[in-house]
């Protein structure tokens, strides 16, 4: 039996074993019960969360509020918010991390929720477009993107506005280089790039930081 | 009665003002809507077998094994057994289950079988294209030959730009769903006509176009792309009967490329004939153009100059991609990048500025000279053309070579057909309601301020309703004609609703209802403006019963107009090492009536710039020749500017008098057609070679400068 990689991955070359036969091999150690949705298997001395195959239990911690739902393994943290939460602010756009319209902060750290598995945003903090305003009061960066008309269609706003957010969390006074260079990996298809470059510079201006 | 014209300037509280836009709130929030964003209970996920050969017969289709799978809902064959495919990407079969995973799932468990058939996608060699080129006739302008034998120099060169995709970031598709058992369908459609697509919908799904409603509050992008339903959605509709729920079906984003939109490319071999003073004697051009079954259109050539003999051959090249679709400023791009391009260079044949070459030439252009010209002029000087300008190719040391290149360019406008109600109610709200869509061009904020404006109410005073087909029909938003529309009915209803409250207010106010205005919230006497109702007061008057108005256009008055001019000039630097193109700064310098909105104005024309960045240096759709198959459907390789890539940008609108009092002119096409011609220019201007074709990619610049000299040299 060949399994190892420490990131989960079950190297199944030679084995002549599928991975779903894999796991009927007596002597894995199931130390997790199901309803947790995976099981923990020993794999070369290591323990590796295995989930699936069918529908598992996911619990999200989205914008202060926990959330559940029951989700194939395969499915994205995006598509899990947009198709079972309903929370529809990001975007699908390219679906496979070129664009940012999809972008989130999780655990402080701007990502393509595109490309990350639900179950892995588990037990993390996931901030969304939606959880940037505090009551009826738009966060800086959102008002900037008023002032400044960064916005056309729309589409990839909510994406933009959160990868601005984490930028200036971690840029409070950035150049107008860093700005090219931190925003980057979001697109624009209606041409709003002047108008985010001027938004980016307001907001830090006012300070993005406030909602943390 | 009213008379209908628009206020003057002194007299406009919110019109031609910056004003935000009114659903910029919702927009950066999350909460603005989009039809993908639609979702409904027990919706379930469509999606669709494609063809995976650019031309192909159905030989048969075997989807036993997905219906039986559990979740699948229903199966819809599109394409028969036998039905000819006229492009990879082609809808085959459609289903609908209850989630993504299980639908994709259900996708490979269909099976179909292919009868392969020969495809072109290569649009570059006319000459071997045999049957699929479609050649017209030769037309004649004047006496080419005589304008031939007058010039003393005659200038030829190579000029293209390559089929690009409109990549919307909110894909083509609706939510479909049934209501009234099954009778009424409710169309949740990414559209760029929502009156317009009701009729669309119901025709192929064989009901009443009364049982279709189509809604949409935000659209993600369009740009000609999306004037009516697709077949995609026409699926989504039928499946959603089959199963009895609402369907959602949205492109994956390979299939939006290859098939929900190509602007035709363009390519010709152009030759002018000119005097060494700089005059333009003659123009000929062997044209061809692609854009799948339709042939891609014959671009407009010699583009603005009205050359005064002219000899043109134009050949459709009809192949194996998805249809052309409107591209925002239909041929315009095409004709201005050629001919722009070829102007350009006759200039630099015989050593003048092209600038002074333009000027010389610009009687050429028609009524719209004196205003190209001042166009030029403002541009010039916001870029510095006389001091930076120098004769092609950079003689800086080093191997960054810096250079400028300009263009002019024209767009109709006008304003298609609008209906609107607007609707006072007794204690003063008010709201208007019309089947128009916002692109984000700030139809909303527009409606907002033209309302807000004529009846002296503050915006927030106002309730703007669009993007439902029960509400009074507009037209679709194309042709830069939806603000010429929509501002025309808005204005001539808030004028007849004025009317009306006048007529209501004028006993109390001991008045006649002509001497009344309305401004600040009330209704007053302009002769003694203490004398005043509020409007809440004044509206009481009404009784019980609200008023509508219904607002039309066209109508009386004139509001809007056609027909506009702009200039462009770009700065570039190249790295001959490595072919790399960056953009320093573009100007652009654009007339468009009266301006409803100054600050989205010019963002009608920053986005054009952008859009242009992108099509002048990165995008193309790249085919397979032996599959046929697009190899770039992603966004990774099909590629977008992005806030690095733009440099400076200077936009100036021309505005005030001379141009108010024109009307509303549509400004969302104009300042798109400009930008790959003088990005073209001032890379040419920069390494003193001619890059035939767009998108400026390192490879063709390194190629065009080994070949230096060779194909665009003077004869």
């Amino acid at each position: 039996m060949e399994a190892d990689d420490d990131d989960g991955k079950l190297n199944e070359k030679g084995s002549g074993l599928s991975r779903r036969n894999f796991l009927k091999v007596s002597g894995i150690s199931l130390s997790v019960p199901l309803v947790m949705g995976y099981r923990v298997i020993k794999v070369s001395g290591a323990e590796v969360k295995l989930y699936g195959p069918g529908k598992v239990p996911l619990q999200l911690a989205i914008n202060g509020k926990s959330y559940t739902a029951q989700v194939e393994p395969r499915v994205t943290l995006l598509e899990a918010l947009r198709n079972e939460l309903d929370i529809t602010g990001a975007k699908r756009v390219c679906d496979r991390a070129s664009c940012g319209a999809c972008t989130m902060i999780v655990d402080g750290k701007a990502v393509y929720s595109c490309s990350m598995l639900a179950i892995d945003a588990q037990g993390k903090s996931i901030t969304t477009v939606e959880g940037l305003m505090q009551g009826d009061t738009l966060h800086p960066v959102q008002q900037a993107f008023i002032d400044n008309d960064a916005q056309q269609c729309g589409f990839c706003t909510p994406g933009f506005v959160v990868a601005c957010k984490a930028f200036l969390d971690k840029n409070p006074n950035p150049t107008s280089d860093q700005i090219q260079k931190g925003l980057g990996g979001n697109l624009c298809r209606c041409g709003t790039y002047v108008g985010v470059r001027a938004a980016v510079a307001q907001a830090a201006q006012k300070g993005g930081k406030r909602n943390g | 009665m009213a008379e209908y014209k628009w206020p003057e300037a002194d007299k406009r509280t919110f019109i031609g003002k910056r004003i935000s836009r009114i659903d910029g709130a919702q927009k950066v929030s999350g909460r603005a809507k989009y039809s993908m964003d639609i979702n409904r209970p027990g919706m379930l996920f469509g999606k669709i077998v494609r063809s995976p050969h650019a031309h192909a017969k159905v030989k048969s289709i075997d989807t036993s094994a997905a219906e039986q799978m559990p979740g699948v809902k229903a199966v819809h064959i599109v394409a028969q057994v036998g039905t000819e495919l006229l492009w990879a990407g082609a809808t085959v079969v459609s289903l609908a289950a209850v989630d993504e995973p299980t639908a994709e799932d259900a996708m490979r468990a269909i099976k179909v079988e292919y009868e392969v058939l020969p495809h072109l996608v290569i649009d570059t060699d006319v000459k071997n294209a045999g049957e699929y080129a479609r050649p017209a006739n030769e037309t004649k302008v004047g006496d080419p030959d005589k304008g031939f034998s007058e010039a003393e120099v005659t200038v030829e060169g190579n000029y293209g730009m390559a089929v690009i995709t409109h990549c919307c970031l909110e894909p083509h598709g609706s939510v479909m769903e049934w209501e009234d058992d099954g009778k009424n369908v409710l169309a949740h459609l990414s559209t760029q006509a929502v009156s317009g697509s009701v009729a669309q919908i119901a025709r192929p799904l064989e009901i009443p176009a009364t049982n279709v409603r189509v809604k949409q509050d935000h659209i993600g992008g369009g740009f000609g792309s999306k004037f009516g339903p697709d077949e995609w959605d026409i699926t989504a509709a039928r499946l959603s009967k089959k199963a009895g729920k609402p369907v959602k079906m949205f492109n994956e984003r390979d299939a939006e490329l290859m098939v929900a939109g190509a602007r035709p490319s363009a390519y010709a071999k152009v030759k002018i004939g000119l005097k060494k003073d700089g005059t333009i004697t003659a123009w000929d051009s062997q044209s061809w153009a692609s854009g799948g079954q339709g042939g891609g259109g014959s671009p407009p050539l010699p583009y603005v100059f009205v050359i005064p003999n002219q000899r043109k051959q134009h050949t459709a090249l009809v192949n194996h991609i998805g249809s052309a679709r409107a591209w925002r400023a239909p041929g315009h791009p095409q004709g201005c990048s050629i001919t722009m391009a070829a102007l350009e260079d006759a200039a630099a044949a015989i050593g003048m500025d092209p600038y002074d070459f333009f000027i010389k030439n610009i009687a050429l252009t028609g009524q719209r000279a004196p205003i190209y010209t001042d166009e030029l002029k403002i541009a010039a000087d916001l870029i510095g053309w006389k001091k930076n300008w120098h004769p092609r190719g950079d003689k800086a040391a080093g191997p960054i070579k810096r250079g400028l290149g300009l263009s002019i360019h024209t767009w109709g406008g006008g304003g298609h057909p609008s209906d609107c109600d607007l609707t006072i109610q007794p204690d003063g709200s008010v709201e208007l309601k019309m089947g128009t869509q916002d692109l984000g061009t700030g139809t909303r904020t527009a409606l907002n301020i033209i309302v807000a404006d004529t009846l002296g109410l503050p915006m927030n005073a106002v309730k703007i309703s669009i993007g439902d087909s029960r509400y009074p029909a507009s037209g679709g938003s194309g042709g830069s004609t939806t603000i010429g529309g929509i501002s025309s009915s808005s204005r001539r209803a808030s004028l007849d609703a004025l009317d009306q409250i006048f007529a209501k207010a004028a006993p109390a106010l001991g008045a006649t209802p002509e001497d009344l205005e309305a401004a600040g919230g009330t209704i007053r006497v302009k002769s003694n403006p203490s004398k005043s109702l509020t409007w809440a007061q004044a509206c009481s008057k009404l009784g019980a019963t609200p008023l509508t108005i219904r607002g039309k256009n066209p109508g009386p008055g004139k509001l809007m107009d056609q027909g506009v001019g702009g200039a462009q000039m770009a700065d570039v630097s190249v790295d001959i090492e490595t072919g790399i193109v960056r953009i320093n700064k573009i100007v652009a310098v654009q007339d468009c009536g009266l301006i409803i909105d100054l600050k989205l104005a010019e963002s009608q024309v920053y986005g054009a710039l952008i859009m242009g960045v992108c099509w002048a240096l990165y995008e193309e759709k790249i085919m397979d020749a032996k599959t046929g198959r697009m190899l770039n459907p992603n966004m990774e390789f099909y590629r977008l500017a992005g806030i690095a890539d733009i440099g400076e940008m200077v936009v100036h609108m021309m505005t005030g008098k001379g141009y108010d009092e024109r009307g509303v002119i549509g400004l969302g096409e104009p300042p798109a057609v400009s930008p790959g011609a003088v990005i073209a220019n001032a890379v040419a201007n920069a390494i003193g070679v001619r890059v035939p074709n767009l998108p400026l990619t390192p490879d063709r610049v390194l190629a065009a400068l080994e070949k230096k000299g060779g194909s665009n040299a003077r004869i």
